[in-house]
């Protein structure tokens, strides 16, 4: 059975449709990239699969074990964030939130698996550290640490490298590779940098005028993926 | 030894210990909250409540409604609710929806006042709503007692919330994700914002609000670096500046809100240069 599947969903927001009839499956250790131009509607449709919009009709479903705030989430950062006072400890910590349910504190468990996290990302060395202090790639690892606490088994990301120079990107690229092929999580990441989205994932999803949603191969070989990615690894749109 | 013992002489008065107590409780209650909301980007929150607390009071005049609180207290609980409720995703801005309540409060509470007018000193009923009147001289028994009552209930929300309050002030959407009712807690801090904002009108007035909300954050924001060593400190130094202000406004005979601000201001000078030694040797 498919973790997430999506039924004829439709999203958008103050009663506006965005994106029609979408239908995909997402099945345990995908790597699912979501392709498509500013305003398609990847961030909208991220925001209805994470429950933070209610989809306008259709029907996202989860299976395979998977509970609704058992997802990950590696937003795109906020004006807020840029100048949060908080320690990277505090903010990977902060990750075990939907496991508390209402109770106040953290336990030692929880307080392990940030530890956990925060190794796995390899920034214990950034781990008192003030969060504002650090360069984009450290904050998106932290981030990305935070998402691990949330779960073990889907990340949801929003564009994780957009703002960071060449080798960082690449460095993250090969992070998030490795939690999919090591740690056999799940992968669903909105991406504009179609030439990495053909090279880490098994499977696109193309928005725009016509939907394309399949295995890397096939979108190869469809008319939206000649169109955007002439050759493999081609140049960044 | 004339200072303490002036100070000696002021204690065995009741008023002035009633004075000391609620000032403190009110400095603690306010800075607790200051950080959240500073980083909310709701800095003037202060200031556009206690405008509707004011507007809020005028309305209870004309009524003449013999106790005021309960009125006062829901008008303004009512505009935080809208002002903190859609959080980030608002089609105003916070800057511009606090400015706007603000202003507007305070011109429909000044119209009302000046049309249904009981007072013959109007403009000096409004001069003590907004600048703080000598009512922080004045307190009963009962006063304080619900002030104490008030300020345990806050702190004791504040910490048993602290976890939550950190991670929906951080990131919102990634909080909802994870299943925490973001909702459920902004609705939380708005009604306990109301609350302490109703209650600090007595202290400092309407105007003088904000500086307790703002200061105590800011300054502990220049010298430290994670959330919880910045709340502990905007605790502290809130309720040291609270207590240094009314003392001297007491030893001095300065207005008691105007001196507690100016403390404010010294202590955040103080902290910037601390946090530039610091951020040297680091």
């Amino acid at each position: 059975m498919a973790q997430l599947t999506c039924q004829n969903l439709c999203v958008g927001y103050d009663g506006k449709s965005v994106l029609q009839d979408l239908n995909f499956e997402v099945y345990a250790g995908d790597y699912l990239c979501i392709v498509g131009e500013n305003g398609s509607g990847k961030s909208t449709l991220m925001k209805t699969i994470l429950g933070l919009q209610v989809p306008i009709s259709g029907r996202i479903l989860t299976g395979d074990g998977l509970r609704k705030n058992e997802i990950g989430y590696l937003p795109q950062q906020t004006l807020v964030q840029k100048d949060f006072p908080a320690s990277v400890k505090e903010i990977v910590l902060s990750g075990c939130q939907g496991r508390c349910g209402s109770r106040p504190f953290y336990s030692k468990e929880e307080k392990r698996l940030a530890a956990e996290s925060i190794r796995k990302m390899q920034i214990e060395s950034l781990s008192g550290r003030c969060y504002r202090e650090l360069s984009g790639g450290q904050q998106q690892r932290v981030l990305l640490a935070r998402a691990l606490c949330a779960t073990r088994k889907i990340l949801l990301l929003d564009e994780p490298v957009s703002g960071l120079d060449p080798k960082v990107t690449a460095q993250m690229y090969t992070l998030i590779e490795s939690l999919n092929r090591q740690d056999g999580i799940t992968v669903i990441m909105i991406s504009h940098d179609i030439a990495a989205a053909v090279k880490y994932a098994s499977h696109i999803l193309h928005i725009g005028d016509t939907v394309f949603w399949g295995t890397k191969e096939a979108y190869l070989h469809s008319a939206q993926g000649r169109l955007f990615a002439p050759e493999k690894g081609g140049e960044t749109l | 030894m004339q200072i303490l013992e002036k100070l000696a002489l002021y204690w065995t008065y009741p008023f002035v210990r009633y004075a000391l107590a609620v000032g403190v409780l009110i400095a603690l209650c306010s800075s607790l909250l200051g950080v959240t909301l500073v980083l909310k980007r709701f800095s003037f929150i202060g200031d556009g409540l206690s405008h509707v607390a004011f507007g809020a009071m005028a309305i209870a005049g004309i009524l003449q409604v013999k106790n005021e609180m309960p009125l006062v207290m829901a008008i303004t609980i009512l505009s935080a609710v809208l002002l903190l409720r859609t959080g980030q995703h608002t089609k105003i801005k916070g800057d511009a929806a606090v400015a706007m309540i603000s202003v507007g409060a305070l011109a429909v509470g000044y119209l009302l006042m000046n049309l249904f007018s009981s007072s013959s000193n109007l403009s000096g009923d409004v001069c003590s709503t907004l600048f703080g009147s000598t009512s922080i001289l004045t307190l009963s028994a009962a006063e304080v007692w619900l002030c104490v009552g008030m300020s345990v209930l806050v702190v004791a929300i504040f910490v048993l919330f602290y976890n939550k309050i950190f991670a929906v002030t951080f990131d919102e959407d990634f909080a909802k994700a994870a299943g925490t009712n973001a909702g459920g807690y902004n609705l939380l801090i708005a009604i306990v914002v109301a609350v302490i904002i109703v209650l600090a009108m007595n202290l400092v007035g309407s105007l003088l609000i904000s500086a307790l909300v703002i200061f105590p954050a800011l300054s502990a924001m220049r010298m430290f670096k994670s959330f919880r060593s910045v709340t502990i400190c905007s605790a502290v130094l809130s309720v040291f500046c609270a207590l240094m202000g009314i003392l001297i406004s007491i030893l001095a005979g300065t207005p008691v809100g105007s001196t507690i601000v100016a403390v404010q201001i010294g202590a955040f000078g103080l902290s910037c240069l601390t946090g530039m030694v610091l951020g040297g040797i680091r």
